[in-house]
C-alpha cells in the first residue's frame, strides 16, 4: 500500500510517494495560477514514474502554504467584517490594534464594537442588542463585504452570542459567511479575533484552493481519501479545512521540519526552508518541531495557537529584486510566475533566483541577462539575501552548541554552505521535503465536551475523554500502537452547576498501513 | 549594579521591555503586561507622556496615590477594560477628599499593574513615581509594603467599564480594604479599577520599593539583548538579579481553576538536562507561590518564583501555561523589606494558608556570591 504526499507551495508543486518508511520518488511541478493543473500535472508525474496503480494508493496528503503566503504577502484577503461583542468593556483596544498598518488595510481594517459578551461567571456584560446588530449588518452589506469575524467576551466558555449574533446578522447578510471566535481559539480575546478575522478574510481563498484540490484527484482518478495537514503535523478534511483555513497556517514548516528530519536523521538542527516566496526557519529538538510557548506572530499579527516556533522572512526564489540604491529583496514575489516572469526563463523581472544563477551558484535557465547587472551587483545582492539568511537563523538559535542547519525547500539554493558558523545540510529529496512531511502527517482523535465532576473525578474525566479520543484515532485509520497524547487542557466552567469543566484533549497516531 | 541615569520617561521604544521585566517580576501574576503596553502605547500615540519621577526627588508633602486594575488574570486577557476605569477611581478620589493628587504609584510592579498607573499617569497628566508597593505581584492589596507598615488605604475608591463607583469610605483594617474591594470586583465581572487613600511623598520615600520602573525595563532589556545575542537568556536574568535557577523541565500536568476569581492549583515539571529525574512542583495562587522538588519545600513566597521560557527567556503567566511547555524555573530574592517579621505576617507562606512551611530566604546563587 501506498500513500502520496503533496505540498502546494506559492511557487511550486511538490509530490512524494512512500510505502511505509520508504520514498519511492519526488517530483516538482510549478504551482500553476488555478492550483488544480499543478497539483495534477505532479500527481500524474509522480504516479507515471513509478508506474504504481492509482487503486493501491490508500491517501493523499496535502500540505500548503497558500493561506500562510496569502497573509505574509498580504494577497488575496477578502475585505472583512469585525464585529467584536463587548460593549461597555474592551474599547480601549479595539479590533485589529496591534496589526502591521499594511495588513490591516489588506483586510479593509473594517470593525464594530457592540453590545454583548459574558462576564466569567456567564453573566451578560450587556445583552445583545438585535436592533443594533441589523444596523451594522447594514453598514457591512452596503460595504459590499461578506465575510464576517464574530467574537464575543468569554466565548470559550459560553459561544451563545456569538452564534446568536450571526443568526441576527445572517437576517441581511444572507450570503456572508460567518467565522465564529469561539470555533477558533481559546481564552485571550485579542489573539482569539485576530484568528478569526484572518480566518473570516481566508474563507473565499480557501473554498477556491480546497474545491481545487479535490477536483484535480477526481481528474486523475485518484478515489482515495484526502487530507489537508494542519499546524500540529496532524490531518484535516477537506470540508473542515474549508471552513477554518487558519488552521493550516505554519502546516508548511511542521511539515518541512518533520519532513528535514525524516530525511536526515537529525534530531536537534535549525531547519531552513527556502520556498519560492518565503522562508521559514524553525528549530527541532529531539525530531520534532520546537513548539512556540507564548503566542505566535503571522505575518506581524499575534495569534494563540498551538504552533511550532517558526520565523518567516519574505525571502524566495521568486522575490522580486530591485537593484538600484537601496537594493531590496520582496517581500513581493512573483511566486509561481517565475516561469514567465523570471528574466532567466526569458521574462522582464529581477528574481532571487536570477541573482544566484547570474553567480554561477544554481545552473537553471539563462544567466545572461542577470549577469549584465555586473559582478559588483549581484553580489551585493548576495550579500543582502545571506545577510536576511543568516538574521533569521540567529532568532531561532537559542544555544551556543553546535548543531547543524538542514537546508530544504525548492529555493534553499539560496542558503549558503554556513550560516553564522553552523555547517549546512541538504539532504537528499532536500527540495521536497514538505512533501515528505505531509506524507507522513498523523491521524488525530480529539474530544471537546463538558464533562462533571461531581461524581468522578478530574483525572478519571481525563481518562474517559483520553479513551475516547484514542477510539476515535483508531477509527480514522491511526495504528493503535502508535497513539499518543499531543495537547490536554481542562476549562473550568465556574458558572455551571455541578462542577463542570471543559475539556479539550487530542491523541496522535500514524496512520495504520 | 552599574550607576546610570535616572528614568525620566518611559518611551514607546521602553514599552515592550518594561512588559517583560513587569512579567517576569511578576511571578506567574499580576495579569498579563501585553495589554496594559498596548494601552500605555495607545495613550503615547495620542500625544501624551508617561513621566516617571524618581522617588528621592518626591517632596514631602505631595500627595501619592497608588491604583491599579483589580480582578483575575484570566478575565484580563478576556475581558479588556473601557480604559477610564483608574482615571474615574482616581477622580472619585480627588472629589471625595477635595485634593489634587501629585503623582501615581503601582501598587505591583509585577504584570500589568506595572502598566496601569503609567497609562493613568499619561491620561491625566501627572507623572508615576519609579517604585511600588511589593517588587512582585501578590494577590492582595494588605501585602503592599505601605499597608504593612501602617498606610490606611480607606478611603479607597472603584470604577468598573459599566459606569458604577464604589468608595470604600472606612474600614477596620488594610485586611477589610481587601475583603471589601474583592466581593465588589467579583460583583463588578472580575476586572475594575481602584485608587487607594492618597500617601504623603515622605511615607513613600520610606515604605516602598525603590526603583522597580527601572528594575523592570533593565531586566527586560536584559533579555531582549540575550536573545539579540545569541546569549543564554536565563543566564542573563540570574546574572541580573542574583537568582537562583531551580530547575530546568517540562510541563507534564497542570490543574488550574478558577476559585472566587482567583486562579488556583498546581503544575507539575519532569527535570531534563542537568535536572534529568527530578520532579517539581509549582502550587499556583494567582502567582507561583510554593516550589518543591521531589516532595520538599525549596522556595517559597515572599521570595520570587519565576518561570521562563527555557528558549527564549520570556516569562509565562499562569493563565498561558500549557501541557508540554518547556520551562526554567528560578527564584529571585524578595526586597527586604518584605522580609521583616510584621511583613512576613502578611506576605509569608501562613497568609497562603501554609501554615506548616516556615520561610527561610532563599540561599544565595553560588555563582553570584563575589559581587
Amino acid at each position: 500500500m501506498y500513500r502520496i504526499g503533496i505540498d502546494v507551495g506559492g511557487t511550486n508543486t511538490d509530490a512524494v510517494i512512500m510505502q511505509g518508511d520508504k520514498i519511492l520518488i519526488g517530483v516538482k511541478s510549478p504551482t500553476t495560477a488555478d492550483v488544480m493543473s499543478g497539483v495534477v500535472d505532479s500527481l500524474n508525474k509522480v504516479l507515471s514514474g513509478t508506474g504504481i496503480d492509482n487503486a493501491d494508493i490508500t491517501a493523499v496528503m496535502i500540505g500548503t502554504t497558500h493561506f500562510t503566503n496569502a497573509v505574509v504577502e498580504r494577497r488575496n484577503l477578502s475585505t472583512t467584517a469585525a464585529v467584536r461583542l463587548c460593549l461597555p468593556a474592551a474599547q480601549c483596544l479595539p479590533p485589529m490594534v496591534d496589526w502591521p498598518d499594511d495588513i490591516k488595510k489588506a483586510v479593509g481594517g473594517h470593525y464594530w464594537m457592540a453590545d454583548g459578551g459574558n462576564e466569567f461567571d456567564g453573566r451578560e456584560i450587556s445583552p445583545l442588542n438585535e436592533d443594533q446588530l441589523l444596523k451594522i449588518a447594514d453598514e457591512i452589506a452596503a460595504l459590499g463585504i461578506d465575510t464576517v469575524a464574530l467574537c464575543s467576551v468569554f466565548s470559550p466558555v459560553n459561544d451563545d452570542m456569538e452564534k446568536a449574533a450571526a443568526d441576527i446578522m445572517r437576517k441581511r447578510l444572507p450570503d456572508a459567511s460567518f467565522t465564529l471566535s469561539s470555533e477558533i481559539g481559546r481564552l485571550g480575546i485579542l489573539e482569539r479575533e485576530n484568528a478569526a478575522i484572518m480566518n473570516a478574510s481566508l474563507r473565499k481563498l480557501s473554498a477556491h484552493t480546497v474545491g481545487a484540490f479535490g477536483s484535480a484527484l477526481k481528474t486523475i482518478n485518484l478515489n482515495c481519501p484526502y487530507y489537508i495537514t494542519q499546524n500540529d503535523g496532524t490531518l484535516m478534511s477537506a470540508k473542515f479545512v474549508q471552513e477554518y483555513p487558519v488552521l493550516t497556517f505554519a502546516s508548511g514548516p511542521t511539515n518541512s521540519m518533520r519532513g528535514a528530519s525524516f530525511l536526515t536523521g537529525e534530531k536537534n538542527a535549525i531547519v531552513i526552508d527556502v520556498g519560492g516566496t518565503s522562508t521559514d526557519v524553525g528549530a527541532l529538538v529531539n525530531g520534532f518541531p520546537r513548539p512556540a510557548s507564548t503566542s505566535v506572530d503571522v505575518g506581524g499579527v499575534r495569534t494563540n495557537f498551538r504552533m511550532p516556533d517558526v520565523y518567516s522572512i519574505a525571502l524566495g526564489g521568486g522575490s522580486i529584486v530591485q537593484a538600484d540604491d537601496p537594493i531590496a529583496v520582496g517581500p513581493r514575489s512573483v511566486g509561481f510566475r517565475i516561469h514567465e516572469m523570471g528574466l532567466l526563463f526569458g521574462g522582464d523581472t529581477l528574481t532571487a533566483t536570477d541573482v544566484a544563477v547570474g553567480l554561477g551558484i544554481a545552473d537553471i535557465g539563462d544567466p545572461e541577462p542577470a549577469k549584465e547587472l555586473g559582478q559588483d551587483m549581484l553580489l551585493a545582492i548576495k550579500a543582502l539575501i545571506d545577510e536576511m539568511i543568516v538574521n533569521a537563523s540567529e532568532r531561532m538559535r537559542v544555544s551556543a552548541d553546535e548543531i547543524p542547519v538542514l537546508a530544504v525547500g525548492g529555493g534553499s539554493i539560496l542558503i549558503p554552505d554556513n550560516v553564522a558558523g553552523l555547517s549546512v545540510i541538504k539532504p537528499e529529496h532536500f527540495s521536497v521535503a514538505n512533501a515528505v512531511g505531509a506524507a507522513i502527517g498523523q491521524i488525530s482523535g480529539e474530544v471537546d465536551r463538558i464533562f462533571s465532576l461531581a461524581s468522578i473525578t478530574r483525572e478519571e474525566a481525563l481518562e474517559t475523554a483520553r479513551k475516547e479520543a484514542t477510539a476515535k484515532a483508531i477509527a480514522a485509520g491511526a495504528c493503535p500502537e502508535s497513539i499518543e497524547l499531543l495537547d490536554q487542557e481542562d476549562v473550568p466552567l465556574a458558572y455551571l452547576p455541578g462542577n463542570a469543566t471543559r475539556i479539550r484533549l487530542k491523541v496522535v497516531g500514524d496512520l495504520d498501513g | 549594579m552599574i550607576s546610570m541615569a535616572k528614568l525620566r520617561e518611559v518611551l514607546d521604544s521602553d514599552l515592550d521591555a518594561v512588559a517583560i521585566g513587569a512579567a517576569i517580576l511578576g511571578t506567574g501574576g499580576g495579569g498579563n503586561p501585553y495589554i496594559g503596553m498596548l494601552r500605555c502605547r495607545e495613550q503615547l500615540r495620542k500625544g501624551r507622556k508617561i513621566d516617571v519621577i524618581p522617588i528621592d526627588e518626591l517632596s514631602d508633602d505631595s500627595l501619592v496615590v497608588s491604583l491599579g486594575g483589580i480582578g483575575a488574570p484570566v478575565v484580563g486577557i478576556e475581558k479588556i477594560e473601557q480604559g477610564e476605569e483608574c482615571l474615574r477611581a482616581m477622580r472619585a478620589l480627588e472629589t471625595d477628599l477635595d485634593c489634587k493628587i501629585d503623582a501615581l504609584i503601582s501598587s505591583e510592579i509585577g504584570g500589568s499593574n506595572a502598566m496601569e498607573p503609567m497609562l493613568t499617569a499619561a491620561q491625566a497628566g501627572i507623572p508615576v513615581v519609579d517604585g511600588d508597593g511589593m517588587g512582585r505581584a501578590f494577590p492582595e492589596m494588605q501585602m503592599c509594603t505601605w499597608s504593612i507598615y501602617g498606610h490606611v488605604s480607606a478611603p479607597s475608591a472603584m470604577a468598573d467599564e459599566k459606569g458604577n463607583i464604589v468608595i470604600l469610605k472606612s474600614t477596620r483594617n488594610e485586611v477589610w480594604v481587601e475583603t471589601l474591594a474583592r466581593a465588589n470586583v467579583v460583583a463588578m465581572g472580575a476586572a475594575a479599577g481602584i485608587a487607594m487613600a492618597p500617601m504623603r511623598g515622605s511615607y513613600v520615600k520610606k515604605f516602598a520599593v525603590q526603583s522597580t520602573v527601572t528594575q523592570a525595563l533593565s531586566l527586560g532589556n536584559a533579555v531582549l539583548e540575550a536573545q539579540r545575542k545569541n546569549t543564554d537568556p536565563i543566564a542573563a536574568v540570574l546574572a541580573h538579579e542574583d537568582g537562583r535557577l531551580l530547575m530546568t523541565g517540562k510541563i507534564v500536568d497542570l490543574e488550574r481553576h478558577l476559585k472566587g476569581g482567583f486562579a488556583v492549583g498546581h503544575i507539575t515539571v519532569a527535570g531534563f538536562g542537568d535536572f534529568e529525574g527530578d520532579a517539581g512542583r509549582i502550587d499556583i495562587q494567582n502567582e507561583f507561590l510554593v516550589f518543591r522538588r521531589n516532595d520538599k519545600v525549596e522556595v517559597c513566597v515572599p521570595d520570587l518564583i519565576v518561570v521562563l521560557d527555557v528558549d527564549t527567556g520570556l516569562p509565562i503567566t499562569t493563565e498561558v501555561l500549557r501541557y508540554g511547555q518547556r520551562i526554567a524555573v528560578l527564584a529571585l530574592p524578595c526586597d527586604d523589606l518584605l522580609r521583616t517579621p510584621e511583613a512576613l505576617a502578611v506576605v509569608g507562606p501562613a497568609s497562603f494558608g501554609y501554615e506548616d512551611i516556615t520561610f527561610t530566604p532563599m540561599p544565595k546563587s553560588e555563582a553570584n556570591d563575589d559581587s
